[in-house]
């Protein structure tokens, strides 16, 4: 059996809105090395920020003595990326955002964030930590055969 | 660290004659550009001001928040019997706004030129 070999690099941002962007721009820098195409890298970008906003926001709530972790292990074929926050991690799945409720006023504008995660990456899952902290949200985007 | 989102409104007419409002965008549409998006947007007079244009051209980063904003903007807009457009957005936003279901409530142009032409 051949072994895989990972690459892995590790951020640790503060739970301030807008940091999310340092690891949107870091998850881009590695997926361009691994030859990502540029319409993969921006789905990445969206989803990593996305899934950092959560971490901060609803995760360590905002608490910024917190920190939010974000590691990136670059496989052979796919960038897996965990975004690890403190919070009790997500109990429902994402449900698809229905932009008739959301004009209508029976559906909050908002809550659109994990509906992009899994939209735009190929495997999102969103993990509760064992002691109640240490929740993370696991994305992974593969490198397509043909732009390998 | 988020980029402070800057608007202003400039005044235009379609070749088609109709009056349209155009709001310019600049940096980052986030949680913190409630006032560029929102406050900009309801400082218009709704009596007058029936057709508006959106322009992200100068904006390269737009997250959920900043999604829920612009649907406010289409919600208020659909209440006041106004229409709302938008141009400017890069091959990925106009992907995330037609996954959202943005497009439904607000047609998509390239450019600004593309965009008076078909109003």
């Amino acid at each position: 059996m051949s072994e895989i070999k990972t690459t892995n690099v590790e951020v640790r941002l503060p739970s301030r809105m807008g940091f999310e962007k340092v690891a949107m721009s870091t998850a881009a820098s590695v997926a361009k090395l691994m030859g990502f195409r540029e319409d993969r890298v921006e789905d990445l970008k969206t989803a990593v920020a996305e899934a950092c906003i959560n971490a901060i926001e609803h995760g360590n709530r905002l608490n910024e003595k917190l920190s939010v972790g974000v590691v990136l292990s670059a496989g052979e074929d796919s960038l897996e990326v965990k975004v690890i926050d403190d919070g009790k991690g997500m109990k429902r799945q994402p449900a698809k955002p229905d932009i008739d409720r959301k004009m209508h006023g029976e559906e909050d504008p908002r809550g659109m964030g994990m509906f992009l995660i899994q939209a735009l990456v190929d495997e999102a899952e969103w993990v509760a930590g064992a002691d109640g902290k240490s929740s993370y949200v696991r994305l992974v985007i593969r490198l397509d055969k043909e732009q390998g | 660290m988020q980029s402070e989102t800057k608007s202003h409104v400039d005044q235009l007419t379609s070749p088609a004659g109709h009056a349209v409002t155009v709001l310019r965008f600049e940096g980052d549409i986030a949680s913190t550009s409630k006032e560029a998006v929102l406050g900009t947007y309801q400082a218009l007079s709704k009596a007058t001001n029936k057709i508006i244009l959106l322009d992200f051209t100068k904006v390269d980063y737009i997250n959920s928040s900043g999604i829920a904003l612009v649907i406010q903007l289409l919600i208020e807009a659909s209440n006041s019997g106004q229409k709302v457009y938008a141009y400017g957005l890069s091959a990925h936003f106009i992907k995330v706004f037609t996954m959202v279901g943005i497009t439904k409530y607000a047609g998509l142009f390239p450019d600004q030129a593309a965009a008076l032409a078909a109003l």
